[in-house]
């Protein structure tokens, strides 16, 4: 509330009280002064008004009373004594205290307050009914969004401009309300020798089509609702869609079309029709502004149905979920021809063709990407399914746990989020069972009873991450190691680290529950979720602090059919690289390998970046050109080099995978056919690093990575 | 060139804050105390709205919108009343006398601005 009329308002009121306090005085000795009682209620009545518009709201409540009385003295109702007036000059001293020190009442002021209210009552009781002040008229919220068209006529009295009122404002304020069709009747106005300029003989026929409810029409009007003769009806339910004339072709278009008479003559005998309108009219039975009215309400009503028609069929349309898997393949079989296409144009060399190309590719790639999005469905759905699912387990258990979503409206493909569901059932199953502690154990260990999971999913680059984090007891990293060396997974003497004991977890028949639990704790769970997460070609990352929490990452690739990938060459064999790390490409020349001294680092930019050469790691013969190509991607927050002979461009692939066999090749993640029929693979670039991160490991003790 | 609003009202602050409101929406204001003393100003000014209180010394409301609707200068021009809500029969009695609408007190600046929209534009 602004402070300046706070300030004005306590000034004005000390005066007020001022004098009113000398007309009580004075009232006192002259009970039956009319004007005095009208002062000392003017007064009363001012701070009372004033008091609530400015913020002192224990002002107003508390005048109202004393407002009340003196306006029963003013009628006669009640008169004056000496206890009325000591009440009310008590009642000065304290609104004075009320304004100055606001909000600073004591249990003592309330005290003295409610003592005086308590007084003034016994006054209006005596006297009569409680002024019974009628409650204050809170605008219904409009529930409804939905559109309705309204049929309204107003039609004010003639006397209407004689309260200085402007029907055009009124119309105006309609306009604001929605889509409206106005159409002015002046059937009413005589002749201008016997017409009254003061006087209104216009009425309006108004069609609206609104979404803000018959209220807000009729709040339109507030003021002029005794004036005028005020109508207000539906017309069009919101629903009904405009449906193209049912029933068959009229006559006159059956003999067009059959031969029987010629169109010209039938267009020259419509024209000579006359319209149901004109009829009406000429025969005396409707004014012709009564016809233009309901011919308004015609073109109205129709253009908002069609437009429905429109929205509505432009919302959404259900598709078997097999359609759309036979056009993501299609699409993907006219991706591999189209790069077949721009191969060709490339070597045939045609300009008229490669432009042609061009125009396909970019078509295509659009066309991709819009059955991809078709594909596409946000996570929350399954989100909601959990919330079900942590109340029912948690209340089972006797744990107090809330789970928090974020991101709910992060898109994955169809199939990823079917496959994604079980998997995440297990882990949060296992974060309520295993992970968050009993309320008595938290309480002991001063975290807040009840327990907190936090899913959340966004989109990163070319994948989704689904963090699964829960602030319970964290990962016993000791009672892992025990579990894992029971189960002969390492050795006893084996030095892990934490993460890597984590990962353990993942192994097929681990299971570190004290009891197997109903809910979870068989040990079939978490091999199964890591399964499926490698399936959908994600993986999983565990990270924990005993106590405070375990947090669990899952990051999956957003499509699996189709992939943009870089195309390189290392001798006669092609492979492809997903664009989506991918950096940059630069030169290696023979220099700069034997600068690094039979290490494999590179300097870019100054940065010292580690590479792989491919042709070592997959054992091609050869020696390969003395200038290569040094390809940086950027994976897990670290930048890694792989080394190629050429990079030949960008393509986009269609992944098949390779078959069974093939399965346990973790490097690479399937293959494409390219223009040319041969066949490239595609790599796996974290799978690659992890490889030759080990294998430098044994081979090398001290080797840097 | 902007419209003019008389307010009346016999209380400094609601004076203040009802001209504080409307010059900040672009419109210019007048001010008087009372009935008389509005009457008195507007004899040589021009106004294209009033608002005025109900309560007040020396003229209340509802015989300055009966005065001012006799002047042919004021006869169509909107008036708005200032009323509680515990006098729904002032309402009344100001219709009748010719006032265009009414604003309750207490009320908000927003509101005030909406009225002022509704009946003068």
């Amino acid at each position: 509330m602004n402070d300046r009329h706070r300030e004005a308002f306590r000034e004005e009121a000390q005066e007020l009280l001022g004098e009113l306090e000398s007309s009580l005085l004075e009232l006192e000795g002259k009970p039956g002064d009319v004007d005095l009682v009208g002062r000392v209620f003017r007064a009363m009545h001012t701070i009372k008004g004033s008091g609530a518009m400015f913020g002192f709201d224990d002002v107003a409540a508390f005048t109202h009373d004393v407002e009340t009385i003196y306006d029963k003295v003013r009628n006669g109702e009640l008169t004056i004594d000496r206890r009325l007036i000591d009440l009310t000059l008590s009642a000065c001293d304290e609104i004075r205290r009320m304004i100055n020190h606001s909000g600073e009442s004591t249990a003592a002021d309330l005290d003295r307050v409610a003592g005086l209210v308590k007084g003034f009552r016994e006054y209006l009781q005596a006297g009569g009914k409680p002024d019974a002040s009628p409650p204050a008229v809170a605008p219904s919220a409009e529930a409804d969004a939905q559109s309705v068209t309204l049929r309204i006529r107003f039609k004010p009295l003639p006397g209407l401009f004689n309260t200085g009122t402007n029907p055009m404002l009124l119309l105006n304020e309609l306009r604001d309300l929605g889509t409206c069709t106005v159409v002015a009747q002046t059937e009413q106005i005589p002749p201008l020798e016997s017409m009254d300029p003061e006087s209104c003989y216009t009425w309006w026929d108004i069609l609206l089509t609104t979404e803000q409810g018959v209220n807000a029409v009729r709040d339109v009007f507030i003021f002029v609702e005794d004036d005028c003769e005020l109508k207000i009806e539906p017309v069009d339910s919101g629903t009904a869609i405009e449906v193209e004339d049912s029933g068959y072709k009229k006559l006159g278009e059956i003999l067009a079309e059959k031969g029987d008479l010629a169109p010209q003559a039938l267009q020259e005998v419509l024209g000579r029709q006359r319209k149901v309108g004109e009829l009406l009219v000429d025969a005396g039975l409707v004014t012709p502004e009564k016809v233009q009215s309901a011919l308004a309400e015609q073109a109205h009503v129709r253009e908002v149905r069609q437009k429905r028609a429109t929205a509505e069929s432009a919302a959404s349309i259900r598709v078997p979920a097999e359609k759309l898997d036979s056009l993501v393949n299609m699409v993907g079989e006219l991706v591999t021809v189209q790069s077949r296409l721009s191969q060709l144009a490339n070597r045939i060399n045609d300009l008229a063709l490669l432009q042609l190309s061009e125009e396909v590719e970019r078509l295509i790639a659009g066309l991709r990407d819009d059955t991809m999005s078709i594909r596409m469905l946000p996570i929350g759905t399954t989100f909601s399914r959990f919330q079900r699912l942590v109340r029912d387990l948690s209340g089972e258990l006797g744990k107090q746990i809330v789970l928090e979503t974020e991101g709910a409206e992060t898109e994955l493909d169809k199939t990823v989020i079917e496959k994604l569901s079980d998997p995440l059932v297990h882990l949060i199953r296992n974060c309520i069972d295993h992970g968050i502690e009993t309320p008595e154990k938290r309480r002991a260990q001063g975290k807040p009873e009840q327990g907190v999971i936090h899913l959340a999913a966004e989109h990163s680059g070319a994948n989704v991450f689904i963090r699964i984090a829960d602030d319970g007891a964290g990962l016993n990293p000791g009672a892992i190691r025990e579990k894992a060396v029971e189960r002969g997974l390492i050795s006893p003497d084996a030095a892990l680290s934490d993460k890597e004991l984590f990962n353990l977890i993942f192994a097929p028949g681990f299971s570190t529950a004290r009891t197997v639990t109903s809910v979870s704790g068989r040990g079939v769970g978490m091999d199964v979720v890591k399964r499926a997460i490698d399936a959908l070609q994600g993986t999983v990352d565990i990270t924990s602090e005993p106590n405070v929490g375990t947090t669990i990452t899952l990051k999956l690739p957003l499509t699996l059919a189709i992939i943009d990938g870089l195309l390189v060459r290392i001798d006669d064999q092609h492979f492809i690289l997903p664009l989506s790390s991918i950096e940059e490409c630069i030169e290696l020349t023979r220099a700069d390998v034997e600068r690094a001294h039979g290490k494999r680092l590179a300097t870019i930019r100054g940065e010292i970046v580690p590479y792989i050469r491919l042709r070592d790691e997959f054992r091609m013969p050869g020696k390969g050109p003395d200038i290569e190509q040094i390809v940086t991607a950027k994976l897990d927050g670290h930048r890694v080099g792989f080394v190629v002979d050429e990079v030949v461009g960008g393509h986009q692939t269609v992944i098949k995978s390779l078959g069974r066999a093939y399965r346990n090749v973790a490097e690479v993640s399937g293959a494409t056919i390219l223009g040319d029929g041969r066949v490239a693979l595609i790599l796996d670039l974290p799978k690659l690093v992890q490889t030759a991160e080990r294998t430098e490991k044994r081979s090398v003790p001290t080797g840097v990575v | 060139m902007s419209k003019t609003i008389m307010t009346v009202d016999d209380s400094a602050s609601v004076r203040q804050m009802v001209a504080f409101t409307l010059k900040d929406a672009g419109y210019a204001v007048l001010e008087a105390v009372d009935g008389k003393d509005a009457l008195g100003r507007l004899a040589g000014a021009g106004v294209d709205m009033v608002i005025t209180d109900l309560n007040m010394p020396n003229m209340d409301g509802i015989s300055l919108i009966r005065a001012l609707r006799e002047k042919p200068e004021f006869k169509f021009i909107p008036i708005v009343m200032l009323t509680t809500e515990s006098q729904a029969e002032k309402k009344m009695e100001g219709k009748s006398a010719g006032a265009t609408g009414w604003i309750v007190k207490p009320f908000k600046p927003e509101q005030l601005i909406a009225v002022v929209k509704k009946v003068l534009g």
